[in-house]
């Protein structure tokens, strides 16, 4: 019933959070091994995991232009050119997908 | 013009939808639709309306999935394929059919301390309140709500946190917190504060999406959390 | 928790994502250069290894993410799974506690 857009950023914004927080402690965990980072950088290549690598760049891209949305829409003089924010965070986590996708 | 299959809510909470066929005509609102199966078809069907022409904010129901003010909405932009399913408002308890009970709805205009309070008597000269001023604006961008349970309806947090004051009781607190008249903006302030109020809404904008008015509640709120924000950072909260 | 912590929350959220979208822009830019040609240990250590500004910068970006994460899951919890009480914001708090210990754990091992 509320399949609009704002409605969809919103949706995605959670998910990627919970994605985020969820893959976080991992991300810290692979790090803080240091002596073992090539022996999991050799695993990261894999394509599968290739490909969850560009999935979490897009997550983090997501989030943070859905994040942007809402800063945007609480902080700033409301005017209708906000209800279009919704598509620039769209926009940003394509041109953020794409960047990493060229650069692999 | 052809006929219209209609599925309408009959019971409680409980319940199930009833199909009818009802014919079309030129600029038939739902509430037309609604009309003609209580007084042709079926007159046990319950319905709330009133003045039929988009100021009481009486006849709100769920159309096709999306709350709507049915006195205002056509069947020809609804309607999908000749099919209208009309159901009571979400997020809000059902008596019978497409009436819902309200109280919790109007309760919580009074927990978001959405009454005016002043000072002056009528003995005092009016107040005069410069129109074209900052704050004298942002109150007349949310002032014409009609009541009407749409965007608390519409709420998805509404139904996930069922303490949620909701949109339109917000509003309602926006609009006395940028009166100059009004005496009471800390005790407002505190009461929209926090996880039941402004801070549960996260701008998903069904509110400002649906109300019939053109409000955006989504402003309204944005505004309360700054004005919380300012509250809290001079110790005033 | 009084209204008014609840929206010390808000605030403590809404801040840690401000300063947060600077690191990620940070982060999102680095990754997509570094990531060019293949990782190695040896590339990411030459890069963060002693060089003090990368260790304020990710000092800075795990203390934002240990306060910012754990605001969000707290309305998942509240409005998915309907997690109220005291045992939901203890849970919060341990998860706060070992985003903060794992992360500056990793920001050492990339800095010493």
């Amino acid at each position: 019933m509320n399949r609009h857009s704002s409605y969809w950023v919103f949706l995605v914004h959670r998910l990627s959070g919970i994605a985020l927080a969820l893959f976080l402690p991992v991300h810290f965990w692979a790090l803080g091994d240091a002596l073992q980072l090539d022996a999991l950088l050799a695993w990261t290549e894999q394509p599968l995991v290739k490909f969850s690598e560009w999935a979490l760049v897009v997550l983090l891209a997501a989030h943070l232009g859905a994040g942007l949305r809402v800063l945007a829409l609480e902080f700033l003089p409301w005017r209708d050119w906000q209800k279009g924010l919704a598509a620039a965070a769209a926009a940003l986590t394509l041109a953020a997908g794409l960047a990493f996708a060229l650069a692999l | 013009m052809s006929a219209l299959a209609v599925e309408v809510w009959r019971g409680g909470a409980q319940g199930a939808f009833q199909s009818f066929e009802v014919p079309r005509h030129p600029s038939q609102t739902v509430l037309d639709v609604v009309t003609y199966i209580q007084r042709s078809l079926d007159a046990t069907l319950a319905y709330r309306f009133a003045c039929r022409v988009g100021m009481c904010g009486s006849c709100a129901m769920s159309v096709n999935g999306v709350p709507r003010w049915t006195c205002r909405t056509h069947v020809d932009k609804v309607a999908r394929e000749n099919k209208l399913v009309i159901g009571p408002l979400r997020n809000l308890p059902v008596i019978r059919d497409l009436v819902t009970d309200m109280r919790g709805f109007f309760d919580k205009w009074a927990r978001a301390k959405g009454s005016f309070a002043g000072t002056k008597t009528k003995r005092d000269d009016f107040a005069r309140v410069a129109p074209d001023s900052a704050d004298r604006r942002k109150v007349d961008a949310g002032i014409e709500c009609i009541g009407c349970g749409v965007c608390y309806s519409a709420c998805d947090v509404v139904a996930w946190n069922p303490d949620y004051l909701g949109p339109a009781a917000l509003n309602r607190a926006w609009t006395l917190v940028k009166d100059e008249r009004d005496v009471v903006k800390h005790e407002r302030l505190r009461a929209v504060a926090g996880d039941a109020g402004c801070h549960a809404c996260h701008t998903h904008m069904s509110c400002t999406e649906r109300c019939p008015m053109g409000l955006a509640p989504t402003a309204a709120i944005s505004g309360l959390k700054r004005a919380v924000l300012g509250s809290v950072l001079k110790g005033e909260l | 928790m009084s209204a008014k912590a609840q929206s010390l929350l808000w605030i403590a959220q809404r801040a840690s994502a401000a300063l947060l979208a600077l690191c990620v822009i940070v982060h999102l830019v680095t990754i997509i250069y570094a990531v060019q040609g293949g990782l190695s240990a040896a590339e990411i250590f030459g890069r963060t290894r002693g060089n003090v500004a990368w260790f304020v910068f990710y000092s800075i970006f795990v203390l934002g993410v240990a306060v910012h994460a754990p605001i969000g899951l707290r309305s998942v919890f509240i409005e998915w799974l309907g997690w109220r009480g005291r045992s939901r914001d203890a849970a919060l708090v341990a998860f706060a506690a070992l985003l903060a210990w794992m992360g500056m754990r990793a920001v050492f091992a990339v800095f010493a």
